[in-house]
């Protein structure tokens, strides 16, 4: 096994707030990862860690073999990590296409090649239909499926989704479901953050579970679901996967 | 920040812009001496507020202190004519290098100490009023006596850059030109993309690999060259320069009324909105003066500037795209929901 991403007693506080406390855990290439754990349990502070845009307060981040945590966001990108943000943040007076296009300048200076990146991004989340639109006329499920696309542009290696399939109807999601398993057979890393445990049952193949900032269990969906402090802490006693 | 509203077909757009350029080359061979002397001084601003307007509009990076950028490219041409005799092409390349560097070292120190935004701004205005009061003691360029160029004698010599009302009306609108054409260019390469990446979200363009450190250095830098270039034609135009006119606020102030007047972020807002605004100003201080009301022309401006961001908020220019739009189809105008159903 190979181990793109390495995460080492990885915390994190925010004043007197441990947001992520000692998580420790790897990411093996080619292969959907999920994190998942009640809200405020630190998921979106971990990917904030991983792409540089925080600091950790201690532990360090390896990916490729060297050490990335403190490193400017934009080198990070440029690495191969790419992430989207759980609370959009679309380019408000770029088009649709423009918004795709705008990763693709990280490894190509053609505004020809960006724009053909661009509509193959926007194509694999469905949006290429609504390429000219502006990201005001989009609905959220859209805006969220153009985070993933402008993150697509920058050819990652990693990609970190943050709950990108909120809002989205089941038949919706079972076709970006479909696009995430079609990315990762093609060699993509991926990091999914998701609360729908169908959706992570369906596609992880490794379950990283957080509460409190900590890691309470790793593993298979299926051995992650039988985990009674999951079920105490998470899922609740209803669960029945 | 505004949308750019200068979208339509391609061809047409360079057509449209064409025949400006051919009616204001017209202008410049018709036209009385006042009249030119006016119109070359709209297109010299039209220029500079081109260069302010690829920073804020663009780059997203609000400059209130553009006079320093000016004043330099002024004071070269100047100080290399008057005191040496040397050609203001090469005072004008100097200047473009000094305001360049300037703009670049007063970006990287800003950004690099986390001084972003309107602190930014502050910092040109700081760093402007600053150069001008040295300026007004330095006596190598004049002090406060200014420097003169000496009086033009009608001939045209264009290796000294050199002539009369209306060579320098050709020479402004050459530069005007080149404005447009210029963000153009810049806006379609892959700069532009980038720049409004990071004019529109900072954090967002540095997670899709935008290094907006550089950028803005980058774009401040090329804005400040551009406004040298600018100012030392300025300069030469005037036949004078002191430093409280040429590096003073109220430059500062006229550089940036164009561009919102007419339209930020647009090709063509700065043509328009120097267009408007310069000969009202001009305008409404010569009624003052008729009738002894000193400053009548910069309450009308403030009175102009007051409505026009209260009724077109996005400038003048977006205003005249959306009417020629809703000419052209009028169910859009009239019928919103055809509007929708079409989107
Ligand atoms: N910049 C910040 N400053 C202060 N506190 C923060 C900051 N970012 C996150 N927190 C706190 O850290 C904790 C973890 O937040 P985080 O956003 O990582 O949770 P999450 O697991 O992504 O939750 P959700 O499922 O709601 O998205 C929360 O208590 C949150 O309030
Ligand atoms: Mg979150």
């Amino acid at each position: 096994m190979t181990a793109l991403l390495e995460v080492k007693n990885l915390s994190r506080s925010f004043g007197g707030l441990v947001a992520v406390k000692d998580v420790n855990f790897t990411l093996e290439a080619g292969r959907i990862t999920a994190l998942i754990g009640p809200n405020g349990a630190g998921k979106t502070t971990c990917f904030n860690l991983v792409a540089g845009s925080l600091s950790p307060t201690s532990g360090q981040v390896f990916f490729e073999g060297r050490q990335i945590d403190s490193t400017p966001p934009e080198i990070v990108c440029r690495m191969g990590i790419a992430r989207t943000f759980q609370i959009v943040r679309p380019m408000r007076d770029m088009s649709v296409l423009e918004n795709a296009m705008v990763g693709a300048f990280s490894w190509t200076k053609s505004v020809m090649e960006a724009k053909s990146k661009a509509y193959e991004s926007l194509e694999s989340v469905g949006l290429a239909g609504k390429a000219n639109a502006r990201t005001d006329q989009l609905t959220l499920p859209d805006r969220k499926m153009l985070e993933t696309a402008k993150a697509l542009s920058t050819r990652p290696k990693l990609l970190l989704l943050d709950e990108v399939m909120a809002g989205l109807r089941p038949t919706e999601a079972a076709g970006v479901v479909r696009v995430l398993q079609t990315l990762a057979e093609g060699g993509l890393t991926i990091l999914l953050v998701e609360h729908v445990m169908r959706i992570v049952m369906e596609v992880a193949s490794n379950v990283v579970v957080l509460h409190h900032g900590a890691k309470i269990a790793e593993g298979s969906p299926a051995e992650v679901v039988a985990d009674q402090k999951v079920l105490d802490s998470y899922l609740g006693a209803g669960f029945h996967a | 920040m505004q949308k750019r509203f200068d979208g339509g077909p391609e061809i047409k757009r360079w057509l449209a812009g064409a025949m400006v350029f051919i009616v204001l080359a017209f202008v410049g061979s018709s036209a009385d001496p006042y009249f030119i002397s006016l119109m070359t001084i709209v297109l010299l601003f039209t220029f500079l507020g081109q260069s302010w307007n690829l920073m804020l509009g663009i780059g997203g990076q609000l400059s209130i202190g553009h006079a320093l950028f000016v004043g330099l490219g002024a004071y070269s041409v100047g100080v290399l004519y008057v005191k040496y005799g040397i050609s203001p092409w090469i005072g004008l390349f100097l200047g473009m290098i000094i305001a360049g560097s300037v703009g670049a070292a007063l970006a990287w120190l800003s950004f690099r100490f986390e001084v972003r935004g309107i602190y930014f701004a502050l910092l040109t205005i700081a760093a402007a009023e600053f150069a001008r009061i040295m300026f007004s003691g330095w006596e190598f360029v004049g002090a406060m006596q200014g420097l003169f160029f000496p009086a033009p004698t009608g001939a045209i010599e264009f290796s000294m850059l050199r002539g009369g009302a209306r060579f320098y009306y050709f020479v402004a609108l050459a530069l005007a030109a080149l404005g447009i054409i210029g963000t153009e260019l810049i806006s379609r390469s892959y700069l532009g993309y980038v720049w409004r990446a990071m004019r529109d979200d900072e954090p967002a363009a540095r997670a899709l690999g935008v290094r907006t450190f550089r950028h803005k250095i980058l774009v401040i830098s090329v804005s400040a060259a551009a406004a040298a270039a600018g100012g030392g034609v300025l300069g030469l135009v005037q036949g004078s320069i002191f430093p409280d006119s040429i590096m003073g606020m109220g430059l500062s102030v006229d550089v940036l009324i164009g561009p919102v007047v007419g339209g930020l972020g647009t090709t063509f807002g700065p043509l328009i909105g120097s267009l408007a605004a310069i000969p009202l100003n001009h305008l409404m201080s010569a009624i003052g003066d008729n009738l002894r009301i000193p400053g009548l022309n910069n309450i009308a401006y403030g009175i102009v500037l007051i409505l026009v961001v209260w009724f077109l908020p996005d400038g003048i220019w977006p205003a005249i795209v959306r009417l020629c739009k809703a000419i052209q189809a009028p169910s859009r105008l009239w019928l919103p929901h055809l509007r929708k159903a079409e989107e």
